[in-house]
């Protein structure tokens, strides 16, 4: 039974990552920027989420307004400063480097080194019984809430004229313009969004795990392990890469909870020996 | 939708970084012509194209003007959106896509009946038709040509670019290519060509322009270059 609650809780990590890992993953494709301040939107998403929360009581505005908040935080981000150095990639890492840097502070300066706890909605309070244990319904609600974001985003990359100028532009952005479509705006559309969705993350995230000042690096570390493992650009390889590191988190801790950091990144040195672009990685 | 424009080329430079390839090059396509730009390996053919785009890393200094527009002013979409076409060497399809998927993608609506339309593209080329559900990297060469000029079809250009439309393809696929240029004509929209393949070249173009080391050196009409041996062998070494 321990085995399947386990499995329940990888899958739950394995969900608020995916939104994590979709974002970065997109970005990272499409304008090949390693993202650096990815996981600085995320607790920035989760304390901002937090403080809505304590305002106002209702958790869902929280959600709506870390996804917001952090979505207006990555155009600016991309309006300011990585339209400027596009096409360097060193400058690129360096600029989202710094912004994580300088976030990391500006959010113990602003929200306090406190850990927070963020409280579930009543909506979502509770448990229900699976076998001979209780599996909380806001784990639940984290999952589907993944599947749902997960098939939304496999509708519209997969089925629709945005979705392919996107997977095209992955592959050759500068044909993609060729063909009339503004990749500076597309850049742009995708930066935000990724924005939006870790912002969403932190949320969903803090509240299942708390938040705690240090947690954007930590965070940002398992998203950067989903990436190489799924494969730069690749829906599939987030959607596995997610499931990969979730399972080998609870299960590490499980099994042998000494080992619980080799476990996280022993698939990724599988992987890389393997297929060093990734599961689902495309060569460029 | 006016299709009655003219590409003028006045005095460019192009440079990849210091390395200078195009140099005082100047030339014209009317509307509704056919130019072909020959020349050997390494001579500038791809960069000309490049630089009318602006992609590819190529500086340019002088005068790239389609129409009304400078085309240095635009940036690559926007000279796109003059209803710019563009066939790159080596085709460039996109390995996450269909070969439909790419037809979907690029497709711009145009009036009239002459418009290229996603079916239009399959219906007319059934090798790739046939294959439409595959990804366009896991066609043939020859297949992967004719899904490159269909990419820029359905974008319905009224000046189409193509670069070397006939490496690895069959002489079949080259008929059709110069059947297809023909057609657009027709329509009075303009094609600029580069090309080695001098056959393909002349069977297409009305005009022909010399390209040696980056400066045009001659330009004649098609049917006069065909019959002057001498400065084929002279430019092109043939």
């Amino acid at each position: 039974m321990i085995y399947i609650s386990t499995f329940l809780n990888g899958l739950t990590i394995a969900g608020y990552l995916f939104l994590m890992a979709l974002g970065l993953n997109l970005s990272f494709g499409l304008m090949n920027i390693v993202n650096m301040s990815h996981g600085t939107m995320y607790l920035a998403g989760g304390f901002i989420g937090w403080t809505v929360l304590s305002k106002t009581g209702s958790w869902f505005l929280g959600l709506l307004m870390a996804g917001a908040s952090m979505g207006v935080f990555a155009f600016v981000e991309d309006l300011l400063f990585l339209r400027r150095a596009r096409g360097n990639m060193t400058m690129e890492t360096l600029i989202t480097l710094s912004i994580s840097i300088i976030g990391a502070d500006l959010i113990v300066g602003i929200f306090s080194g406190r850990t927070r706890q963020v409280k579930i909605p009543k909506l979502l309070q509770g448990a229900f019984p699976v076998g001979d244990f209780y599996f909380p319904k806001y784990n639940l609600f984290i999952i589907l809430f993944a599947v749902f974001f997960g098939i939304i985003f496999w509708f519209v990359l997969k089925k629709t004229k945005i979705g392919m100028i996107i997977r095209a532009g992955v592959d050759d952005q500068e044909i993609v313009s060729t063909l009339g479509f503004d990749i500076k705006l597309l850049f742009s559309a995708i930066f935000t969004l990724s924005g939006i969705l870790a912002g969403i993350a932190g949320m969903i995230g803090g509240t299942f795990q708390n938040l705690v000042s240090g947690q954007d690096s930590s965070v940002m570390v398992y998203t950067l392990l989903i990436v190489i493992i799924g494969g730069m650009g690749s829906f599939e390889g987030a959607i596995f890469g997610s499931l990969i590191i979730g399972m080998a988190f609870t299960f590490g801790s499980l099994l042998a909870p000494q080992f619980s950091q080799f476990f996280l990144f022993a698939p990724v040195a599988i992987v890389l020996v393997f297929s060093p672009r990734g599961i689902f990685g495309k060569g460029r | 939708m006016d299709a009655r424009k003219a590409l003028i080329i006045k005095g460019l430079n192009a440079y990849y970084g210091k390395a200078q390839v195009l140099c005082d090059l100047s030339l014209k396509v009317h509307p509704g012509e056919k130019v072909a730009i020959l020349g050997r390996n390494g001579m500038g053919k791809t960069t000309l194209l490049k630089a009318v785009f602006g992609i590819g890393g190529v500086k340019r200094q002088g005068q790239i003007v389609y129409g009304e527009k400078d085309c240095q002013s635009l940036p690559p979409h926007g000279v796109a959106r003059q209803r710019i076409g563009y066939v790159p060497q080596g085709w460039r399809l996109f390995q996450a896509l269909t070969v439909e998927e790419h037809l979907v993608m690029a497709y711009k609506k145009a009036d009239g009946p002459e418009e290229w339309t996603p079916e239009r593209v399959l219906a007319t080329f059934p090798e790739i038709g046939r294959r439409r559900k595959i990804s366009g990297t896991k066609l043939s060469g020859g297949e992967q040509q004719i899904l490159a000029i269909g990419r820029a079809l359905v974008t319905n250009p009224d000046l189409l670019l193509m670069d070397e439309p006939s490496e690895g393809v069959s002489t079949m696929v080259l008929d059709r290519i110069a059947e297809i240029c023909g057609q657009l004509a027709e329509q009075g929209k303009s094609i600029l060509l580069v090309e080695q393949n001098l056959d393909l070249a002349l069977r297409i173009a009305d005009r022909v322009y010399i390209l040696v080391n980056g400066s045009i050196v001659h330009s004649a009409a098609s049917s006069a270059f065909k019959d002057d041996k001498e400065k084929q062998r002279a430019y092109l070494g043939i």
